[in-house]
């Protein structure tokens, strides 16, 4: 690579991550605002996923809004249904729903229901909710891809407390033995689950050692950092094996009072604490 | 195989004409792919992995992954067969098939193998009895049980060409292939008139159909007309044969499943809200002694004598209605 391209290459990686600075701000925001208008959600995860889907929508994955459903597109399939507000609002900044539709989020006749339905809302892959299901559903997709020798990558957020559920278990032996290099497995590692710290309730870890084991690649990554995800999600090196990406991130990243706290998983913002949310925001 | 004017007197595993029908469409539609959970052999599908071995996808045991790569692989544009031992498919992974091809309204083929008491002497864990009352609480599932080989290839097809979900209920205990009209077409959610009568109406579907039938035969012999319709579809539902059938006055239902929330339950919900008569239902009550499956279809009236005999109660209440 020359100089001239490196710097260009520099310039436009610069450019995407800026991009997607922004967008995870706005995903934020938009989160928070439906959480709030909904007086219903879960904001904590929400947060702990923006910089995850801002990522993959504005720096990595090949999809277009005005095909939602083009057999060629890659997958993102959002395992951990709960964070709706957080996958909406990417949607709408990404093009396949109008952003004035986030104000009906979870309001009566909504196709923006608290949980995603691929049927009401395009640009949504698998309709989730009950844990467990995302990885089961991306590892199908993946050996349609698989079979037909297509382009498309499948990626699947699932969050940590999630992996309890036994059926990602059969879903990551299926796909360490089939080899699915075209699947990519983003861990949403907040550490924590609706009711206590996910060490506390029923410990994950050793979960890179676990994957492993059953046949990935895995890597670990700051999942605030997109430069860092970019990185970890560009086509991976391996062409035999599937890859696990565990994201260290903080659930209610980017509202201070939210950080870190089991409380917010679900809860709504009061009036001051939205504004004060909205300010840290601003800065971020 | 084309419909055929006379009983056959030999007897058919319908699983062999599942597979052959599938393997008959997989030729010509690439999209087919099979989804196993270990269950090759006893799906009949050995032929369908040796010839396509891509699109045979064997997730081991592990039905829940089953049902959602089967969602999945629809996901990717592929119409996928999921294929297992019913009670597994559909007790172990409830919550896929609710969620993951119902909700979703994917376009996923389930298919419950021999169904009901199906596996006899290896008991309740292994029964399918509850099948039907659980997958018909589902929206957006077409639930079809066919009676016998010619039904179960059309029902096959019906289910490849149609968009969306499907379970199809395929068993493995002997039937004889059935007299049909000739020109007999099988479309999903349509009932089957097997034999007109004015008496009373006997409803059934899978293996039951010819139980009925023989009943019928019995009756006749005894001056009682039964009309015979075989609902292998209860979801979506022929309400129309039901209402016709409450028009006569009095009715059985017969199926090899729990007499709760089945066939019947099916049959009495139309009943109740159009015009009461009696429905006297007829299926297994709970869970279930040991025993052959002939042994439990005779010790429970599953039989063309208890079908009789039921015909008989439920013409004797509609008269004193």
């Amino acid at each position: 690579m020359t100089m001239e391209a490196q710097e260009s290459g520099t310039a436009e990686r610069a450019a995407t991550v800026a991009l997607i600075r922004e967008k995870a701000r706005a995903i934020r925001s938009h989160a928070l605002n439906m959480v709030y208008q909904a007086r219903l959600g879960h904001p904590g995860g929400d947060l702990s996923v923006a910089d995850i889907l801002a990522t993959l929508y504005f720096g990595v994955m090949r999809v277009n809004p005005t095909a939602p459903r083009d057999p060629a597109r890659d997958r993102l399939i959002l395992s951990k249904g709960h964070a709706s507000g957080a996958l909406y609002a990417t949607l709408a900044e990404a093009g396949f729903i109008p952003l004035e539709a986030l104000a009906t989020y979870m309001k009566p006749m909504s196709p923006l229901n608290g949980h995603p339905n691929r049927n009401c809302v395009p640009g949504v892959e698998a309709n989730t909710g009950p844990l467990g299901h995302g990885l089961p559903i991306a590892v199908g997709v993946a050996i349609a891809g698989q079979i037909d020798r297509a382009g498309y990558r499948v990626f699947v957020i699932t969050g940590d407390g999630e992996l309890q559920e036994g059926s990602n278990w059969e879903a990551a032996m299926a796909a360490g033995h089939r080899k699915l290099s075209n699947l990519t497995l983003i861990v949403d590692r907040n550490t924590l689950q609706q009711g206590a710290r996910v060490a506390e309730t029923n410990e994950v870890e050793p979960l890179a050692d676990k994957f492993r084991a059953f046949g990935w690649a895995v890597a670990e990554v700051d999942g605030h950092d997109p430069n860092a995800l970019i990185d970890a999600l560009k086509r991976p090196e391996s062409r035999v094996k599937p890859l696990c990406l565990i994201a260290h991130t903080v659930k209610g990243k980017g509202v201070s009072f939210m950080e870190d706290q089991v409380g917010w998983h679900h809860g709504v913002p009061t009036d001051a604490q939205l504004d004060q949310a909205m300010k840290e925001l601003s800065l971020t | 195989m084309s419909a055929r004017q006379t009983a056959s007197p030999r007897l058919y595993d319908c699983r062999n004409a599942f597979a052959a029908t599938l393997e008959e469409i997989a030729e010509r539609d690439p999209r087919i792919v099979v989804v196993v959970n270990d269950s090759v052999g006893s799906s009949k599908l050995k032929g369908f992995c040796k010839r396509w071995p891509e699109r045979s996808i064997n997730v081991g045991i592990a039905e829940q992954n089953m049902v959602g790569v089967g969602s999945g692989l629809a996901n990717g544009g592929k119409i996928p067969f999921v294929s297992a031992a019913s009670c597994f498919l559909t007790g172990r992974a409830l919550e896929q098939i609710k969620v993951d091809v119902a909700y979703t309204a994917a376009n996923v083929k389930l298919v419950g193998q021999s169904p009901g008491v199906g596996y006899g002497e290896l008991g309740p864990t292994h029964h399918s009895i509850e099948d039907f009352a659980w997958l018909r609480a589902l929206p957006n599932l077409a639930i079809v049980a066919p009676s016998d080989p010619w039904e179960t290839a059309e029902a096959v097809k019906a289910a490849a060409a149609r968009e969306g979900p499907v379970f199809l209920r395929v068993s493995r205990f002997g039937v004889p292939q059935l007299a049909r009209p000739e020109g007999a077409a099988f479309a999903i959610g349509k009932a089957e008139t097997l034999r007109e009568g004015g008496d009373v109406v006997i409803i059934a579907n899978g293996v039951m159909a010819t139980r009925a039938l023989d009943a019928a035969a019995a009756l006749a012999a005894a001056g009682v007309e039964a009309r015979v319709v075989n609902m292998a579809s209860i979801a979506p539902l022929d309400e129309a044969a039901i209402r016709a059938a409450a028009d006569l006055g009095a009715i059985v239902t017969i199926e090899e499943a729990s007499i709760r929330g089945g066939l019947g339950g099916a049959v009495a919900e139309v009943v109740a809200g159009y015009r009461p008569c009696p429905v006297r239902i007829l299926g297994f009550p709970g869970f279930l002694p040991t025993g052959s499956v002939e042994f439990l279809f005779e010790k429970y009236g599953l039989t063309a004598a208890g079908v009789e005999r039921a015909a008989r109660e439920a013409i004797a209440m509609g008269r004193k209605q």
